[in-house]
């Protein structure tokens, strides 16, 4: 077949019913990206004859005689970028990236009459992380990017160093490498919820061609491990093997098949015949509590499905209740949902020439990894290098071990190269998904607002294993109930086991879900005393010299580094008071209300997370900063270089980052818990401040001065009129300076989310009039940043409470497998939410910054629900609030029934 | 996304790929649905592009639209002055779920064929009420009402081995008033339910429900109803069971929607 691809001819055979995506990537055309494989999201986006198409549902043999462009040819053959591109590097179009190039080849040929209806337009192109502000700034051509003097970028809107190589489509994620070769996994999965494997035929699998390996339970280690991923190993428990003879979900691993390609892995997946002895499910939360329902595991001690419950008391409940002139109780309940991450799971291994185990993943956690696989494979730790490129988005779903334990295996057995990309349907069924959580609170509050007693009530349904299952349980039934202040707090509850699939790490870790009960029950609380809901906030949240409890009254390391919900409730109240107004309903059958709540989460996980992190002048006089957390879109890689810049008084295009890869830098716990800038930036920045002290000692040694009299610039030390360059001051050997940070003490920080909101009171859907948001993270050091995660998790909450929910079937299977029948918030679905920064300088973290990436999310749903409340009269306490599950409760018009 | 099972694409059928069907083919339309889900049944694809179409045949009472014209094509027709309802054309086009993208791949032929309940090209021609015109494996031809060839969720009225040839649509519906109306849970998803109304010259109402059904539902008055008339004409030719049910909508919203939706329609095509 003859064709051209960005005007360079090609003469290639694609495989019979081979779409154009994967041609064009075994061409070596890595900017055209794998989102969904559907036809859904768009990452794929190239040019046929001029016309944007989804590449992943493009018969490749249609391609024959056409002109291909792909993100690859649309910048100048001099490098000069095009419009489209220039346009969303200067806004800031991207976050973690993976989207990018569908999303330009898309906007590169959008119509005037498109770009008058941008929500139809891009309805082809989905993005997860910015909340799409920033794209429809990039397709506007409104810019946002400064370039800072130097030393001044703290606080500066400075561009994600990898902007061009995005925007290019030349920036390698996980599987945009070709290696000499490498064999492709892919993996049976169970199709019982609940199981004993007696005997597994490999055979028929050995047999298709190109099949070079079966794995199945018998040769996997018999150690026990968890997906789940900490600090503390002992954090999750060890309930699982890398491939095991019980299945307790359907979508559990049952084997894995290496072949010379993805077809013949299949063939050989199909091929395989299990026998099973069912094993009697439980799917639901309050079953597998109840005595005598089916164990999840059992295993010698456990009689029960209980894998954590809690039971905190802190003073008289009952005689603040007794005291309360008024009293809400209500359950609550949060759902499933799915990261949707635009990059998929998924991992290469290798060994290599020195022998060892190398692991190329999308990972937020690369450290974190390589010690798992390291105990699970028994191997020493040096014998193992876990890397990771920059990764196509987390929100916590790659603090797991998901693929790179049975992808190592393999290549271990075969010494060849190994990959094992996750499809989304296996994201669907076979990765993890927010804990689903029944929560009962009650609150009870004297005549003047203030709360007398906080009871809740948490169950919480961790699926097959217990990954983060106890974390995300106890750190949901924290910071929600130490927001406020309160001599009365009761907390019970419990995390289950049930045989479907795994739940996890998700944005907020546990409170999204217990905020939404909590701060539901504030505002019809504030309703019945005839308090505004933002004074309810101002009399009951705490404040600096206020205890932080919760369940308990241990002591720990959380201190007000700086306090900014005061502000952010001023800010907030203000900005949605200003237009109240004019904002009518659209019709009469509109209800308009406006609704609000709070959040405030702990700036570090607790326990230790630890950084390190070296600045280095090399010989050449380059900066050079070496960190082991990794990008994921979080943008903590600009915050780091700007935070060098502000101690190596340079700009932030000389400084080389060098990230999250075992064999580059020091230990570091990984990119969760919102650490990118307060553990990990606090490492670079004590190194580099460092580094500046050993470039002006050595600069003050040579010239003879004291390094006083020294000042470094951008482009080395004067000292009056005597002068050393970097490249002078960096060799022989260059300057290196470490820095760590041990995540310890800790801060807090605030949202505060409101909405306005209209209820179409027939079809019962909902439409964000207005978003405003508060945030109190200290100071921000690049606000335009700051403000994308804040949209962006706004916009992804939005989707979990009005769209979003990953769907259980009758036999425990999960239903919802696309992106098609999982909605998440495509450009029409997002509203504009205008930012509000509170102003306050934390005393912890580096340069005053607090962490401000999991936190906005957290409100979001319980603003909406106040919001509808307001507008409606109805009380809803279950997501999402999709029309189709509301509208039977809304008032009915005046005169009907 | 690949589909690894496929061994064989037939890229210059002829008429006796008909006859020459078997298990485990497909044709092959736009390709974006074929290629967006696993496909493990299927060996052999037969890519009706090959047979040459032309997309858009205007006669004096039919536009002839073929199988294979894609949705960007049908978009983009040039209608002539006169026809009043010619805007159906893109708002049917504006509610298929996928994007402008998908237009430059989806053919109106697959969209039907496919016989989701939101199919908007099913919507459309089963307002219009259009023909479709089957090619039979023996080598003949068939007609079926477009409002017929739907029958439910994902099953249409093709045998093995036949196939879609064109849609005809009478150049009359196009000149007749109408009245379109679809809901979703999302600003811009799927169709949870799509209602046209056309109303001809002689004040005959015809109300085509699509989405929210299983199945097209075509209910022609030959006065305009009342609205008591109109609920009670939806109620007896809805049976529970016809009510779409996936996670595009709960069947009791549907419901709602669609005699919300068919009232409006009712009332503005009645003034």
């Amino acid at each position: 077949m003859s064709f051209t691809v960005n005007g360079r001819h090609l003469d290639a055979a694609p495989r019979p019913g081979q779409c154009l995506r994967t041609f064009l990537r075994e061409q070596g055309f890595f900017g055209v990206k794998k989102g969904c494989d559907a036809g859904d999201c768009g990452a794929c986006t190239v040019h046929v004859d001029d016309a944007p198409v989804h590449s992943c549902i493009f018969p490749a043999h249609r391609a024959e005689g056409r002109a291909v462009t792909t993100i690859e040819g649309l910048a100048a053959p001099d490098g000069a970028l095009s419009p489209t591109q220039e346009r969303f590097v200067a806004a800031q179009g991207f976050q973690c990236g993976f989207c990018t190039a569908g999303m330009i080849m898309t906007a590169s040929r959008l119509t005037p009459a498109q770009l008058d209806d941008l929500p139809g337009a891009l309805k082809g192109n989905l993005c997860r992380c910015t909340g799409y502000r920033a794209i429809e700034d990039a397709v506007r051509g409104v810019a946002h990017v400064e370039a800072p003097p130097p030393g001044a970028a703290p606080g500066r809107n400075a561009p994600a160093p990898a902007s061009r190589r995005i925007v290019t489509g030349s920036e390698p994620y996980t599987f945009d490498l070709a290696m000499e070769g490498m064999l492709h996994m892919k993996l049976l999965r169970s199709p019982h919820p609940h199981a004993k494997i007696l005997s597994i035929d490999v055979s028929g699998a050995l047999a298709v061609p190109g099949v070079r390996l079966v794995l199945t339970h018998e040769d996997a280690p018999a150690t026990l491990m968890s997906t789940g991923l900490h600090e503390l190993d002992a954090d999750d428990p060890a309930d699982m093997r890398v491939l095991d003879d019980v299945v307790r979900f359907v979508g559990q691993r049952v084997a894995a098949v290496v072949a010379d390609s993805e077809a013949a892995a299949e063939a050989g997946c199909r091929a395989i015949r299990v026998s099973y002895e069912p094993l009697a499910p439980v799917f639901d939360a309050e079953a597998a509590l109840r005595p005598g329902a089916p164990l999840v595991h059992d295993r010698p001690g456990r009689t029960s499905n209980v894998l954590a419950d809690v039971h905190g008391n802190l003073g008289d409940s009952d005689a603040g209740f007794a005291a309360a002139a008024s009293i809400y109780e209500g359950v609550f309940e949060s759902h499933r949902i799915q990261h949707v991450h635009l990059e998929t799971h998924g991992s290469l291994a290798w060994i290599g020439a020195d022998g060892r185990l190398n692991v190329r993943t999308s990972s937020q956690v690369p450290f974190l990894a390589r010690r798992r696989l390291a105990s699970v494979l028994g191997l020493p730790e040096a014998q193992v290098r876990v890397m990771c490129a920059r990764v196509g988005g987390g929100f916590g779903g790659k603090q797991e071990l998901l693929t790179e334990d049975v992808v190592a295996l393999a290549a271990l057995k075969l010494n060849r190269p190994v990959k094992l990309e996750f499809t989304r349907e296996e994201q669907f069924t076979g990765a993890t998904v927010r804990h689903p959580m029944r929560v009962r609170v009650k609150l009870g509050a004297a005549a003047d607002g203030a709360l007398t007693a906080m009871e809740m009530e948490v169950l919480s349904n961790t699926g097959a294993y217990g990954n983060h299952g106890v974390g995300v349980f106890f750190h949901g039934c924290n910071e929600s109930v130490a927001l406020y202040r309160c001599a009365a707090k009761r907390v019970e509850g419990h995390v289950v086991y049930a045989n479907v699939v795994p739940s996890g790490a998700f944005r907020g870790y546990g409170l999204s879900q217990t905020n939404f009960a909590i701060e539901s029950a504030m505002d019809e609380l504030a309703r019945t005393l005839g308090i505004s809901p933002y004074e309810m906030r101002r009399i009951n949240a705490i404040r600096p010299g206020n205890a932080m409890v919760a369940f308990d009254d241990h002591p720990h390391d959380v201190e007000y580094g700086s306090y900014g919900l005061d502000q952010c409730l001023d800010f907030v109240e203000a900005a949605m008071a200003e237009d109240r107004g004019a904002a009518g309903a659209p019709s009469p059958d509109w209800l308009v209300g406006e609704g609000m709540a709070i959040g405030m989460l702990d700036t570090i996980p607790p326990r230790g997370h630890y950084a390190n992190a070296e600045a280095r002048l090399t010989p050449a006089g380059a900066y050079e900063l070496a960190v082991g957390t990794a990008e994921f879109g979080n943008g903590s890689t600009t915050v780091h270089a700007q935070l060098a810049v502000a101690a190596l008084n340079t700009t932030p295009d000389r400084i080389a980052i060098v990230q999250s890869d075992t064999d580059a830098s020091g230990y570091d716990t990984g990119a969760f818990g919102s650490t990118g800038t307060v553990v990990a930036g606090k490492a670079a920045h004590i190194a580099a401040t460092g580094l500046r002290a050993a470039i002006l000692n050595v600069a003050a040694e040579r010239l003879g001065v004291t390094p006083e009299g020294c000042e470094l610039a951008e482009d080395g030390v004067a000292a009056g009129n005597a002068q050393l360059s970097l490249s002078e001051i960096g060799s022989p050997g260059g300057l290196s300076a470490t820095g760590f940070s041990d995540g310890s003490p800790r801060s807090v920080a605030f949202n505060v989310q409101a909405f306005r909101v209209a209820v179409h009171r027939v079809t019962g859907a909902i439409r964000i009039l207005r978003s405003v948001h508060g945030a109190d993270a200290g100071v921000v050091i690049n606000p335009l940043q700051c403000r994308g995660q804040i949209e962006g998790g706004v916009a992804q909450a939005v989707g979990a409470a009005l769209y979003e929910h990953v769907d259980i079937g009758p036999g425990g299977e999960v239903v919802t497998r696309t992106l098609r029948n999982y909605h998440i918030p495509a450009f029409a679905d997002a509203p504009h939410t205008e930012v509000l920064f509170a102003d306050t300088s934390d005393a912890l973290g580096p340069l005053g910054a607090k962490s401000m990436s999991e936190s906005p999310f957290n409100p979001v749903a319980a603003a909406l629900a106040n919001a509808v409340r307001d507008a409606t009269g109805r009380r809803f306490c279950a997501l999402p609030l999709a029309a189709d599950r509301i509208f039977d409760r809304l008032p009915p018009r005046d005169g009907e029934t | 996304m690949d589909i690894n099972t496929i061994t064989d694409v037939v890229t210059r059928p002829d008429r006796s790929a008909l006859a020459g069907w078997r298990a485990g083919d497909a044709w092959l339309g736009g390709g974006t649905w074929l290629y967006s889900e696993p496909q493990p049944g299927l060996d052999r694809l037969i890519d009706l592009a090959g047979f040459g179409w032309a997309p858009i045949e205007l006669t004096d009472d039919a536009l002839t639209v073929a199988a294979t014209c894609t949705i960007r094509a049908l978009h983009d027709f040039a209608a002539p002055a006169d026809w009043t309802s010619a805007r159906l054309i893109p708002q049917c086009c504006g509610a298929l779920l996928g994007s402008f993208k998908i237009w430059n791949m989806a053919t109106v032929g697959g969209n039907m064929c496919l016989a989701l309940p939101a199919g908007p090209m099913t919507s459309l021609a089963a307002a219009t009420d259009a023909t479709c015109l089957i090619w039979t494996p023996e080598g003949g031809e068939r007609r079926v009402k477009a409002a017929d060839f739907v029958t439910g969720d994902r099953t249409n009225a093709l045998r093995p081995g036949e196939l879609l040839r064109a849609v005809a649509f009478p150049v009359a519906s196009f000149r007749a008033r109408s009245a379109f109306r679809q809901a979703s849970l999302t600003p811009r998803g799927r169709s949870a339910a799509l209602l046209i109304g056309m109303r001809d010259g002689q004040g005959g109402l015809a109300l085509t429900i699509t989405a929210s059904t299983r199945r097209p539902v075509r209910l022609v008055f030959a006065e305009t109803p009342d609205a008591d008339a109109l609920a009670g004409a939806i109620e007896s030719a809805v049976p529970s069971a016809l009510w779409h049910d996936d996670v595009h909508g709960r069947p009791d919203w549907r419901r709602m929607l669609t005699f919300h939706l068919a009232e409006d329609i009712r009332a503005e095509l009645a003034a």
